[in-house]
């Protein structure tokens, strides 16, 4: 198969718009914590870019996609040899005609984003060696794995289809991740919340948010990066680009209005951190379904996450732990209402590859594929989470002293500060 | 000599010093403040959780003046800081007993 330059073009951008994501996302988390933690809070997705980015060259790709690999639960176990594949056209349950590399590229920034989605949970309180090293552990273990389960759809030549996931082959359908990167990640986070245990303080002291302007860019630029998340998705630039695209843009808009919807009626005002955590909530929500609904049903969809996401941060209170930056509330539960979702919206007649849900008389085949996804990976992820956790905790430590806590890990993990604020500058000079 | 500290409202900043200015005092000094008065706090509510938020931003006022012009220069800042409502802030004198201006080396009156 020839090389389409349009839609390898297409995908070349999509991979950096996806990357932008991580430093997005380091805005929105950093925003939320304290003064004292906000450089940690940011490193933590850093991190994941260096950790990943290595791991995924060397192994990851081949684990999750390798075509050499015959097994639904991952994929080829060997080291890769990308440098010699530059002309070989990229081979997901079928040909498509852009090269390996840039599936490879684009694939890498969700293996990317996945991980440092879950710091959100243990803000403020992780030592950032052992992160790092969960990191890698984590990629390995859970993200890689799940990541073949979800969306290695096999190497098909002729007829014949080999290695394809466990879950792709049962026709399960998640176009962008709402099980391998958001219900993965948010079961994930609420494993280390209990691993890490609760901030010394928490729901004691004030622990709002040290920047919302920091939020807000944060929210910009992942809202702009996830056009090519679930656009990208598509593999090519073409229709189902075009209305994943779109189906994103309306997802995220109906949400942001469903979250400060609820906050004007429930607390009195409408409030940027609600408007901003309302869009990141319609974006989860819509990233499994949105090449498979109609607009109007993208519309319901982002709406009803945001309700339905801003009810669920307030979970953690109920159940007492300290998922920080809700990865539960928003990414957790968010990614299970979008999975959940095509099997009620879903329509053959707005994607042909696509199956009719409950609403489109396909009766409820669909609901229960989606809804053993949600468990499985959800289920997975928590327990093999938990483990490492507990592990790495048990081991060289996961969670900071006492006092490396009180007195700020930005400091003590980093040896910096993130603001000199004029009047209050502590002097000193260069050594 | 008379230190006249004023705590006040934010905004009601530029109008005390135009209204200082206006009277004649020589200087100023102005510095950000937090605290709480009869006003009490207020609540912030993020993602659902409420926050009460005790200490409010005020500025604080201070200037040094002559014995006899203290009175004066409380009525002015009291004048031009008051809206009526509760926050309004607070305006005390205290006595001085020496004031030098470093570059001079002035004592005292010769010195404000």
């Amino acid at each position: 198969m020839d090389i389409s330059t349009g839609d390898t073009a297409w995908m070349l951008a999509s991979t950096a718009l996806v990357l932008l994501m991580t430093p997005g996302l380091a805005f929105f988390y950093g925003g939320m914590v304290r003064t004292k933690s906000v450089l940690n809070m940011m490193m933590m997705s850093m991190a994941t870019v260096g950790v990943v980015s290595i791991i995924w060259v060397i192994y990851g790709f081949e684990l999750a996609f390798g075509v050499d690999g015959k097994s639904a639960w991952y994929g080829a176990i060997k080291i890769s040899d990308l440098g010699n594949q530059v002309n070989t056209v990229a081979n997901n349950g079928g040909e498509y005609p852009i090269p390996l590399l840039v599936f490879a590229a684009f694939q890498l920034m969700f293996a990317i984003i996945t991980p440092a989605l879950i710091s959100g949970a243990i803000a403020d309180r992780a030592k950032f060696v052992p992160w790092t090293i969960f990191v890698a552990i984590w990629t390995t273990l859970v993200y890689l794995p799940v990541a073949h389960w979800v969306f290695a759809f096999g190497n098909k030549v002729g007829d014949v289809v080999t290695g394809a996931g466990y879950l792709a082959a049962k026709g399960v359908q998640d176009f962008a991740g709402g099980t391998a990167v958001h219900i993965n990640a948010g079961a994930a986070g609420l494993a280390l919340a209990i691993v890490l245990g609760k901030r010394i303080g928490w729901r004691k002291e004030s622990m709002r948010p040290h920047s919302l302007p920091l939020v807000m860019l944060g929210a910009g630029l992942l809202w702009f990066g996830w056009f090519g998340f679930n656009a990208g998705s598509a593999l090519g630039a073409n229709g189902i680009a075009g209305l994943a695209f779109l189906n994103t843009q309306v997802a995220a808009a109906a949400a942001l209005i469903g979250w400060i919807f609820v906050e004007k009626v429930r607390n009195g005002h409408a409030t940027t951190l609600g408007a901003a955590s309302g869009a990141v909530a319609g974006l989860v929500a819509i990233t499994p379904a949105c090449a498979f609904v109609a607009p109007w049903a993208a519309v319901v969809i982002g709406f009803l996450a945001g309700v339905i996401c801003s009810v669920a941060v307030g979970m953690k209170y109920l159940f007492n732990f300290d998922d920080s930056l809700d990865v539960v509330g928003v990414h957790l539960v968010g990614g299970i209402w979008g999975s959940l979702s095509i099997g009620l919206f879903g329509s053959s007649a707005v994607n042909s590859i696509g199956l009719d849900g409950l609403f489109f008389g396909g009766g409820t085949a669909l609901l229960g594929k989606q809804a053993l996804a949600v468990a499985m990976v959800a289920g997975y992820s928590f327990f093999a989470t938990l483990i490492i956790g507990f592990a790495i905790e048990k081991t060289i430590g996961f969670r900071v002293t006492k006092e490396s806590e009180l007195e700020g890990v930005d400091f003590n993990e980093h040896a910096e500060s993130a603001y000199e604020m004029s009047g209050s500058t502590r002097g000193g000079s260069l050594i | 000599m008379k230190l006249v500290t004023a705590i006040l409202k934010p905004h009601k900043l530029e109008e005390v010093k135009d209204a200082l200015e206006a009277f004649g005092v020589k200087g100023i000094t102005v510095s950000q403040a937090s605290g709480f008065g009869r006003q009490r706090g207020h609540t912030e509510v993020y993602r659902g959780a409420e926050y009460k938020v005790d200490l409010i931003a005020k500025v604080r006022v201070e200037v040094l003046v002559d014995d006899q012009d203290s009175d004066a220069v409380v009525g002015v800042i009291v004048k031009a800081a008051s809206t009526g409502s509760i926050g309004d802030g607070k305006v005390w004198t205290t006595p001085v007993e020496d004031v030098v201006r470093v570059r001079t080396g002035e004592r005292g009156s010769e010195a404000i």
